[in-house]
């Protein structure tokens, strides 16, 4: 492996880029996706420290973020699906409903 | 040297995919950048001999979550997009947060250079054939110290499913009254 | 320079064996389609293709040689990019999986992977990209429809697959394939008598997995046009059919390892069987025989010298496979030829049943088949898993006979896919007296 400060910086671009996409897209499908970008670099943070120090818990860790993230991915899907059919939108300039 | 090439290659692979996700209009071409993304992360998991954790992303995430963004996706699709008057400000501010932060993260890696040991710039650590056997050590710890995360992650997962199925779910007539 | 070499000397058969592959493993499966059409002739009462060269065998070059002139047609509002880039997803999927099967003891394509097993369904299972995403590029609505179905189809049926492939991973305690069957040869019997219902459980889901019939309604003909396939035309057409017999043959070769037996020879270990290391000599012998006893009848000349190649040919790799047994210094290959025999023999014949039952059994409509997969399929699998790890739990802690124990859960587990169907058979009476109510396929 390389030394960690390349997946370190691996991993830094790629959270930098998810909270891009977060803050910056209005479709909400795509934020959601960001978020899994955020996700996958903190995997990647997880794997590469618990290969340095030889301990498994960064990568059992990192499996049940991976299983977080599939029921987070699924339970915003559905919310975005329940929305859709009620006010035919999924972009978030339109999610307005709270706004006085 | 095949080491370097194959992160070079996975982690140029990963962040161009990435850059390309958040750039693109159409969402169907975001998600299939998202896949090679995570395509690309699951290289990366292989080279650090995290082999579990490399078949793991690739069915779960690539072949579970994805299918389901791809069929929301093609759920909520809408042909036309909205051109209207849009608070722009929020792209150049999210650019300039970015950088910052990138700085500051890059410049605490690049000063860590001076703490005795080399910081986190280490050449040398534990040779791969001293490894033991991925799936097992993971099943063993999984099973044994993990059990309980373990046993709460599956009803988490039930626990998503079943919200997800309800919220999901065709409402027919006579469920509303 | 030195580094690029270096890389060569170290790599350069897994690179070879990619290139192979590649190259012809779609050549293979342009056979595998042309022995369908006989085989389908042939359970029809008919001949099947017989006009391209001799009986028929230059059929798949003329297809593809067709399929390559054809104009490339791409829908006006399809969306270029993806509809480009599906075909070969399916394609890349098919082919990748296959670089961590081992088709003999030391016959492999890459190196050994840790996790080969799981690398091979979770890599064969990308399949489902190539798909949706070409049923959305298309921009048709038979193609959106085909492709969701299939998608759903294969979803459903890859988690019972999976659940199913979990009892032989029980027994054999690995997922490294070398050592899969290593614990099968230590077993002396194939997975498959330790653990039938999963074979079976298996059998079915890679049938639905692959689109084949009876659970070919995403692509059948007389259902969706051909659902996802329909704008595709020429080559991308060929690439999509091309990756489904390939994915065929992934399949197999999975079900051949963990089930029945990889490259091990009936009955592995049990030494006064040792003479059934001489059956692949044999069997090719008795073939070569055969089409020597029917080249005699055969009504035109040419055919008879074709008939006579064939036998010779078939004779040439019988002295091949006998060499060893004279020859001692090449005892070293026995193994690896006989493996690679027992292995293609088994792949071939798990083939052969998914095309008998193509011909035989009628198709299921698409809510019968989630009805299937889901009621009946998902819980059987559960429940198979839950019974061999019972019974290995048996075996170890309270020192019952590993027969024993299996045979029993295996009785438990057939009795619960017996109330499964019973369920289904009252829940099919019920509705079909209820029928005010106006069903949702899709929903539920």
């Amino acid at each position: 492996m390389m030394s960690p400060a390349h997946y370190l910086f691996l991993s830094l671009a790629l959270f930098l880029i998810g909270c891009i996409g977060v803050v910056t897209r209005r479709n909400v499908i795509v934020v959601l996706m960001s978020i899994e970008l955020i996700l996958n670099a903190v995997n990647i943070n997880l794997v590469l420290f618990s290969r340095i120090f030889g301990d498994v818990a960064g990568q059992v860790f990192a499996l049940f973020i991976i299983a977080d993230a599939a029921a987070e991915a699924a339970v915003g899907l559905g919310i975005i699906i329940a929305f859709f059919r009620n006010r035919e939108t999924v972009l978030a300039d339109e999610m307005d409903l709270l706004k006085w | 040297m095949l080491d370097s090439l194959l992160f070079y290659f996975f982690a140029g692979v990963a962040v161009l995919s990435a850059a390309l996700m958040v750039t693109r209009r159409n969402v169907i071409h975001c998600a299939v950048f998202l896949i090679t993304t995570l395509l690309a992360t699951a290289g990366i998991f292989l080279q650090l001999r995290a082999e579990f954790l490399f078949v793991t992303q690739i069915i779960l995430y690539v072949g579970g979550i994805m299918v389901l963004f791809i069929f929301v996706i093609m759920l909520v699709r809408l042909d036309a997009p909205i051109h209207q008057l849009r608070f722009r400000l929020q792209k150049f501010v999210a650019f300039l947060v970015a950088l910052v932060l990138g700085l500051e993260v890059a410049g605490i890696l690049l000063l860590a250079r001076k703490l005795p040991g080399g910081g986190l710039f280490i050449k040398e650590s534990a040779s791969p054939d001293k490894l033991p056997p991925n799936s097992e050590e993971l099943a063993r710890s999984l099973f044994s110290t993990y059990l309980l995360p373990f046993e709460i992650a599956s009803v988490l997962l039930l626990v998503a499913m079943v919200g997800a199925v309800v919220m999901a779910k065709n409402r027919k007539r006579s469920d509303l009254s | 320079m030195n580094a690029v070499l270096q890389f060569l000397q170290t790599w350069w058969l897994e690179l070879v064996c990619g290139v192979v592959i590649v190259a012809v493993v779609p050549l293979i499966a342009g056979y595998v389609v042309l022995v369908e059409r006989k085989l389908m002739a042939d359970m029809q009462a008919r001949l099947g293709p017989m006009r391209v060269g001799p009986h028929g065998l230059l059929q798949p070059i003329a297809d593809a040689v067709k399929l390559l002139i054809k104009e490339d047609i791409i829908p006006r509002d399809a969306d270029a990019f993806i509809f480009w880039f599906a075909p070969v997803i399916s394609m890349v999927a098919a082919l990748t999986s296959m670089g961590a099967l081992y088709f003999g003891p030391d016959f492999r394509v890459a190196r050994d992977i840790n996790v080969g097993i799981l690398f091979v369904i979770g890599v064969s299972s990308l399949g489902f990209l190539g798909i949706i995403l070409g049923g959305w590029a298309s921009n048709s609505h038979y193609s959106i429809i085909g492709a969701i179905r299939s998608t759903a189809q294969l979803v459903s049926y890859e988690t019972a697959g999976g659940l199913a492939i979990i009892s032989a991973l029980l027994l054999s305690g690995t997922l490294k394939i070398s050592a899969i069957v290593d614990a099968q040869s230590a077993n002396h019997v194939w997975f498959i008598f330790l653990a039938p219902i999963g074979f079976f459980t298996y059998l079915v889901a890679s049938i639905a997995e692959t689109n084949r019939a009876p659970f070919d309604l995403p692509e059948a003909e007389s259902e969706l046009v051909a659902g996802y396939m329909t704008e595709y035309s020429g080559f991308r057409w060929a690439l999509y059919f091309l990756g489904e017999y390939a994915n065929m043959i992934v399949v197999a070769s999975v079900a051949t390892t963990l089930f029945l037996g990889g490259w091990l020879r009936p009955f592995p270990n049990v030494h006064w069987l040792n003479w059934l290391d001489f059956l692949p000599a044999l069997l090719i012998a008795a073939v070569g025989v055969y089409c020597v006893y029917r080249a005699g009848k055969q009504p035109a000349k040419v055919q008879v010298g074709f008939m006579w190649a064939v036998a010779l040919c078939c004779f040439a790799v019988a002295l091949i496979y006998l060499l060893p047994w004279i020859f001692s210094p090449l005892r070293f290959a026995v193994p690896g030829l006989n493996g690679a025999f027992w292995f293609l023999l088994k792949v071939a014949g798990y083939i052969y049943i998914f095309m008998w039952l193509r011909f035989t059994l009628p198709r299921y409509r698409f809510d019968q088949l989630m009805h299937l997969g889901w009621y009946i399929l998902i819980p059987l699998a559960i429940v198979n898993v839950f019974s061999v790890g019972v019974a290995m739990l048996l075996e170890s802690e309270f020192g019952v006979n590993r027969w024993l124990a299996l045979i029993l859960t295996t009785i438990f587990t057939l009795a619960v896919s017996i109330y499964l169907v019973y369920l289904h058979d009252r829940r099919t009476v019920a509705t079909s007296s209820a029928s005010a109510v106006a069903t949702d396929s899709y929903a539920g």
